[in-house]
């Protein structure tokens, strides 16, 4: 039955007629149809129940003329049924669905990166000037052998004896995380890969394969993934790899599948997936092969076998209450690098109530992983990585001396591209080019000027990283990774404390 | 602290260096043979990899005893060798595998044709779990019975289609998930077909089921179709291969293509291409 919708809208569109000349860019510029030109009155007008608040008209506008803000109308206040409920379930009687939404949680939640503060050194060691002294970002990232046994030749050079596992190297220990192409654009999927390359770091595929055209360009910087639905996955796939990463669970829908729905299965997406035009990719919530520990240690060493134990293999999972304990067993299972992606972790569609309602933070998960691994003395079996929610060089620094190897950086890296988090990529619409499979809309964004963005990025954060480290007295990451001792906590209690391995600030 | 043991390595700790187990091959001409008897499995592995790199083109395994992943070390393209395997192969038989052949003169286990690229496999016994799940081309022909979750998420592309032939009859789910393929079951046995759940969330592909099963036995994604001309054309070929491959090694020699064309098929193909589209609320 057709029926008034009875929800607010989220935005209102501010428009200064004296700027405007109706010049129809803002038109042009939405997706949403928000903005429309009426030939009677020769005036452009917008309808604001449609607006996503994605800004991109208002940067578009040629006369500035534009202004996106929040919808001043509102229920009457109430702290417990709260508008965004009372919105939900007006959309829910209207639809009788799943409310979908996407990019990471947006709930108000205590962000424990937040509540820790970093250390300096001060009179009893001196910092260090990176501008005049070299500072290590170099990162390796797989399994390290027990002991390293070495040798000396006639020339007095070290020669190493112990027989070394694959290791992935990195300038920088931030890498871009899965993002298939699929969910986002070819365009957006190419800007990330050039980025990597450039900087010598790796981006991840996600698992929607990757297109033929790229694989011998950026098979050097790719991490491959495998997940439950197996797009795309062929030997070639795997052998033009630097390493292959399974995955498990993603932080914004931890023990769901994921569905890539029919109509962004175009003409590439089919051919790069390889799956009819037109159909759901449906990934399924568990990998039918792995319903076990022992099975994951299956399909890992199946992995080592296809690309004849030459490449790392990593697992990444959804930080989750257990954490510690599944971590342990991906290790013992055979992963050489855990990927553990937290609670704020973006996605390109998830049901709501899975954003918001489950995972826990990735910085508790993390400190936990890292504790129980060297308590059980397997920490040096695996490397570990870090996503979910890494907003500037300070998260990156905290993790490492939490314990982290490298940080995964996925809305980060989109927003760097032109993102601005409307949680409109389920909608297969964005305005900026970034989640969306229209011919049209991609284009917006031009790869190498995305490449450009992300690549700048890496840059200022590896810079901003650099600075810290010497306030520390450290020239490496290496000296970094795991020393907690440089962190100290504010607005903590004794648990949380306990849990993320820290002193109290002033302690 | 926790006190434990030193981690091992299933797989890598134990595998001795190629030099160590080289004596267990034996070249004449182009056919090498493994005798397989005390190998680990990627030792095994190690040594199906030699061959094939010194030009072997048919290999023949003898004793196998639970190896895993035998012809999934093989991406050479364009390169396609035949396996003959002698005893039981474990799980991941053939998974990834990139056109090569394999013929086991016995039963396998879990994980036939597991993700497989090209190729065929070719079982004269049974198989256990999840056989040809996610396959994405080539062909299995397993003699008799197989276990659960059988062609999960199998899926096609243009000309690339997975099939699967099974003699006896399979477990539950039965094609979950399945976006593309031809599952073939020809119930020899005659007995009613058991599996339940079949074809759940079924977007592709289609099953052919020999034999006596019932609606309930079907999940809700798929539906009941007509068999067309073009059906029993595209069955009875596989028929013709799956008589071809398994008459004389366990099969009657006088079973007749006509005989097992003249039971009863039911075709079933997916309601839908997107089978979960309507449950959310954009």
């Amino acid at each position: 039955m057709k029926m008034k919708s009875h929800l607010l809208p989220e935005f209102m569109v501010e428009r200064d007629t004296e700027r405007c000349d109706n010049c129809k860019v803002c038109v042009k510029q939405c997706p949403f149809g928000v903005h429309y030109y009426d030939e009677e009155t020769g005036r452009v007008y917008s309808r604001e129940e449609l607006c996503v608040g994605c800004q991109r008209c208002v940067v578009y506008c040629p006369k500035n003329a534009i202004k996106v803000i929040p919808y001043p109308g509102h229920y009457r206040p109430n702290d417990y049924w709260h508008e965004e409920y009372i919105r939900d379930i007006k959309k829910q009687a209207e639809t009788g669905g799943i409310i979908l939404t996407s990019c990471g949680s947006a709930r108000k939640a205590k962000v424990y990166w937040d509540h820790i503060l970093l250390n300096a050194s001060q009179v009893t060691n001196p910092s260090i000037d990176p501008l005049r002294e070299p500072m290590e970002l170099r990162t390796f990232l797989g399994k390290k052998p027990d002991r390293l046994e070495i040798e000396l030749d006639e020339n007095g050079d070290v020669e190493i004896k112990t027989e070394l596992h694959p290791n992935l190297m990195i300038e920088t220990p931030i890498l871009f995380a899965g993002m298939s192409y699929g969910a986002i654009s070819y365009n957006a999927f190419k800007s990330l890969a050039m980025a990597a390359k450039r900087y010598g770091t790796l981006f991840n595929t996600g698992e929607g394969g990757m297109p033929k055209d790229m694989r011998e360009e950026f098979k050097d910087c790719a991490i491959v993934q495998c997940a439950s639905g197996r797009f795309g996955v062929d030997p070639e796939y795997f052998n033009y790899s630097a390493a292959i990463e399974i995955k498990i669970g993603q932080g914004a829908k931890p023990g769901i599948g994921g569905h890539l729905p029919g109509e962004k299965v175009t003409a590439t997406i089919s051919s790069t997936r390889m799956i009819p035009e037109g159909t759901d990719a449906i990934s399924p919530a568990p990998h039918h092969d792995i319903y076990s520990i022992e099975d994951l240690s299956m399909l890992i060493y199946a992995l080592k076998e296809v690309t004849n134990y030459e490449k790392p293999v990593c697992v990444k999972i959804a930080a989750v209450h257990n954490v510690a304990a599944i971590a342990s067993g991906m290790v013992r299972a055979g992963a050489d690098i855990i990927a553990i992606d937290g609670f704020r972790g973006g996605t390109g569609a998830t049901p709501k109530i899975m954003r918001e309602h489950v995972g826990i933070p990735v910085e508790l998960a993390l400190a936990a992983v890292d504790q129980r691994l060297r308590e059980e003395g397997i920490r040096n079996k695996c490397s570990i990585i870090v996503g979910g929610g890494i907003r500037c060089a300070a998260d990156v620094v905290k993790a490492i001396a939490l314990g982290a190897d490298a940080v995964y950086i996925g809305t980060a890296a989109l927003i760097a591209l032109g993102c601005t988090m409307c949680q409109r990529c389920h909608t297969g619409k964005c305005a900026w080019g970034i989640c969306t499979q229209d011919p049209e809309l991609s284009k917006r964004l031009n790869p190498k000027v995305g490449a450009e963005r992300a690549y700048n990025l890496l840059r200022a954060w590896s810079l901003e990283i650099k600075d810290v480290l010497g306030g520390m007295g450290i020239n490496a990451i290496e000296s970094l990774r795991g020393n907690r001792d440089h962190l100290r906590g504010i607005g903590l209690e004794e648990w949380e404390l306990k849990v993320l391995g820290i002193k109290g600030a002033g302690e | 602290m926790i006190a434990l043991a030193r981690l091992r390595d299933p797989f890598m700790d134990w595998a001795r260096k190629i030099d160590e187990i080289v004596d267990a091959v034996n070249f004449e001409g182009r056919i090498a043979k493994i005798d397989a008897r005390g190998l680990t499995h990627k030792e095994l592995n190690d040594l199906i990899r030699l061959c094939v790199e010194k030009g072997a083109e048919k290999i023949i395994v003898k004793n196998v005893c639970g190896q895993r992943y035998i012809g999934t070390r093989l991406y050479f393209p364009g390169k396609k060798v035949e396996i003959e395997i002698f005893g039981v192969p474990g799980n991941d038989l053939g998974m990834f595998m990139n056109g090569h052949r394999i013929i086991v003169h016995g039963n396998a286990q879990d994980g036939v044709g597991n993700t497989m690229n090209e190729g065929e496999i070719v079982v004269e016994g049974r198989a256990g779990d999840v056989v040809a799940m996610s396959m994405r081309g080539g062909r299995v022909f397993i003699r008799d019975d197989v276990g659960y979750r059988t062609a999960i998420h199998m899926k096609e592309y243009r000309e690339k289609v997975p099939v699967l032939v099974v003699g006896g009859t399979s477990q539950d789910f039965l094609g979950e998930y399945m976006a593309g393929g031809v599952v073939l079951l020809l119930g020899l046995k005659g007995e009613k077909h058991k599996a339940n759940y079949i074809g759940t969330g079924m977007h592709g592909g289609v099953i052919y089921i020999r034999g006596k099963v019932e609606p309930y036995q079907f999940g809700k994604e798929v539906g009941i179709v007509e068999m067309e001309e073009e059906d029993y054309r595209k069955v009875e070929e596989l028929v013709k291969d799956y008589l071809k491959y398994f008459r004389g090694k366990g099969i009657d020699e006088k079973l007749e293509v006509d005989e097992i064309m003249g039971g009863k098929f039911t075709k079933l193909v997916p309601v839908s291409k997107r089978p979960y589209g309507r449950i959310y609320a954009y």
